[in-house]
């Protein structure tokens, strides 16, 4: 899967304390570093102590400051990065959007 | 014990160590002024929250310790955020207090309220939203821990006013917070790093604030003579080096001795200590020690490889790095080396011309004159290059300047700071007439509290280092720099309660001194030359080798708009 340029997405996994900050603290990392977010999923896990964060994002040379800068939130308790994982769940979300954008 | 959570932050707090705490008080904080009241924290009142920021910077710059300070919900929050975000660029550990409307009246745009939580994100290091007091027992020591902790920086804990006043049943109070231990190098990797070191021709070593927060000036001085490896320092990590020592080059740069310049050009390595390669001291990165090796050590992981990749790395505590490093080291004279650095420092010393006037010869009358155990807190703009080039910093610490964010305003409250934390050692604080007034207010607190703060206002009647850019790159189309109206700065300081002299070129010397050395608080108004620039300057997008080192006017070009 890549972007409209051709560049390759992989998808950052976190594993983050779920409270209602948490979601500032992670896309506002991304605004303010300018680095780009092509997508993100998130739910709860454990029971609702943390939720599982999946970040589609440009698999280029800022990837590795874009994990560094995430491992440095007070909240985010782990992250990975998933080449391996099978981006159809961000396939099926874009052919939801697509369909929504079809009903007037 | 039954307390309620006013009273727990108050005591949580004066287990830390906080002795001083600054601030404001304000509708959603007076439940945290009323606990204060009733406890032996001393309270500074200041004239501005962004002085109590600056407040407890200057405690936590001077001293390594954490300070805190207080604010009430909305404007004094964000009041408050300049020198907060200033504390995050220079990795400066405080903790912000912030009172917040009642939990039950957040997000309706009740009085006073703003997103204190949302707009703190992205300056501080973290923050907290308290939702219960019982949530105090964990959130104050963790802000503590997290503030101290690798990466030092500002934490923000935002007090809900009905938090403030509930109360809960204490059993037993937490530990409070401390720095964790920092993480320790790999010994292959120093290993690795030593022989690099043997290897390089022309080692130098790169070193900055990191230094001075993980207190590893010894070890660097120490590795600096046992390698002979001259040292450049960035403007955070003056005092490193004693500015007599044959292998220190000075501060690089901007506004950097061209020997620096050089010698970063040339050097076959470069071993760069708690510093991140920031555009003011790097010029053009692509031209930076372009011949150059790289070693870098940061307790920031994420700072290695952000600018420039290093060819070998270590995220940790650079004082334990040095330790071992300095072991594994051979001893080494490298007495070519040596004979050209002494070359650049012979050849491109920085120079004060002829005039007697240059500010930089005021400054070092001014240190000479100065007891040798004052602290010196600098504001921002051409007198803070000046008093950076001229100033001789003997000792870490002692020289607080707002490095990253660059805040006007930020000497009179730091150094106010300094001299609560200091009571025993004089202030100075150097100044602009541009920068005094932006936190003119705290003579106020200055005089209240009789501190011995001694401000040196060089007054020009311009925004100085903007006006130099205007004159240097934007063909002399001076706009907004200029001050028309110019306030007699030791009439405000005496209608402050505060001794205040002015001077005039050429000065009275007799006066000078004796103004500066009698107990402060004292303000001295020094006349400086208008059109006086800062040199070297190297002008935007340049490599520091390309820097102007006198007056050429030089026409705006295109290129030097784009950046600044």
């Amino acid at each position: 899967m890549s972007d409209a340029r051709g560049l390759p997405n992989t998808i950052v996994r976190l594993t983050v304390r779920n409270h209602p900050g948490t979601m500032s603290h992670v896309t506002g990392l991304f605004s303010r570093r300018g680095f780009n977010l092509e997508g993100i999923l998130c739910a709860p896990v454990d029971g609702g102590a943390d939720s599982a964060m999946y970040l589609l994002v440009k698999n280029d040379e800022r990837l590795e400051q874009i994990v560094k800068q995430l491992g440095k939130l007070y909240d985010v308790k782990s992250v990975t990065v998933q080449d391996d994982l099978d981006h159809t769940v961000f396939d099926r979300i874009e052919e939801l959007l697509s369909e929504a954008q079809r009903v007037p | 014990m039954r307390s309620s959570g006013a009273s727990l932050l108050i005591e949580l707090l004066q287990r830390q160590g906080v002795q001083v705490v600054a601030g404001i008080p304000g509708g959603a904080s007076l439940p945290l002024y009323d606990a204060l009241g009733r406890s032996g924290l001393r309270h500074v009142l200041v004239r501005h929250e962004q002085a109590g920021g600056f407040l407890a910077q200057g405690i936590a710059r001077s001293t390594g310790t954490a300070a805190a300070c207080f604010a009430t919900s909305g404007p004094g929050a964000t009041n408050l955020l300049t020198a907060i975000a200033d504390a995050k660029l220079d990795s400066i550990p405080i903790v912000a207090v912030t009172g917040q409307v009642p939990t039950g009246l957040i997000g309706t745009d009740a009085f006073q309220e703003v997103d204190t939580y949302g707009m703190s994100i992205p300056v501080t290091k973290h923050n907290f939203l308290v939702r219960s007091a019982a949530e105090l027992l964990e959130v104050v020591p963790e802000a503590f821990r997290l503030a101290l902790s690798g990466r030092q920086g500002p934490v923000l804990i935002d007090l809900p006013k009905d938090v403030q006043t509930s109360r809960i049943d204490v059993e037993h109070l937490p530990e409070p917070g401390v720095a964790d231990p920092p993480a320790e190098p790999d010994g292959a990797v120093l290993a690795a790093m030593a022989r690099m070191i043997a290897a390089a021709e022309r080692p130098l070593l790169y070193v900055g604030g990191g230094v001075v927060a993980s207190g590893a000036e010894e070890e660097v001085r120490a590795l600096s003579a046992a390698c002979g490896i001259p040292v450049v320092c960035t403007l955070m990590g003056l005092g490193i080096m004693p500015p007599e020592d044959p292998r220190y080059l000075g501060m690089l740069g901007m506004h950097g001795s061209m020997a620096t310049a050089h010698a970063v050009d040339r050097a076959d390595l470069l071993i760069a200590l708690g510093v991140r390669f920031d555009d003011r001291a790097t010029g053009s990165v692509a031209a930076f020690a372009p011949r150059a090796k790289v070693i870098h050590l940061d307790i920031d992981e994420a700072e290695i490889g952000k600018i420039r990749r290093p060819d070998i790395s270590a995220g940790c505590d650079v004082k334990r790095a040095l330790r071992r490093l300095n072991r594994m080291v051979a001893r080494s004279e490298r007495p070519g080396w040596q004979a050209e650095i002494q070359g650049l420092r012979d050849g491109h010393s920085l120079a004060l011309g002829e005039e007697e006037s240059h500010p930089g010869n005021l400054l070092r009358r001014l240190a000479a004159l100065a007891p040798s155990e004052s602290v010196v807190s600098v504001d921002v703009g051409q007198h803070q290059m000046w008093a950076a080039q001229w100033w001789p910093v003997r000792r870490t610490r002692t020289f607080l300047t707002s490095g990253g964010l660059g805040t006007m305003g930020f000497s009179l409250p730091t150094g106010m700071g300094a001299a609560l934390a200091h009571p025993d050692l004089p202030v100075i604080v150097i100044t602009g007439d541009g920068s005094l007034l932006i936190n003119i207010q705290e003579l106020a607190t200055v005089a209240e509290n009789d501190l011995d703060v001694r401000i040196c206002v060089l007054n020009n009647g311009h925004l100085g280092l903007v006006r130099q850019q205007q004159e240097l790159f934007y063909g002399e189309n001076y706009v907004a720099s200029r001050f028309e109206a110019r306030p007699d700065f030791a009439a405000i300081a005496r209608g402050f309660g505060i001794r205040g002299h002015t001077l005039r070129l050429p000065y009275d010397e007799e006066a000078l001194a004796a103004a500066l050395c009698e107990r402060g608080p004292v303000l001295l108004d020094i006349e400086v030359p208008e059109m006086q620039n800062v040199y070297p300057m190297v002008p935007p997008g340049k490599s520091n080798v390309e820097a102007i080192t006198d007056s050429p006017r030089l026409t705006a070009d295109a290129g030097s708009r784009s950046a600044t």
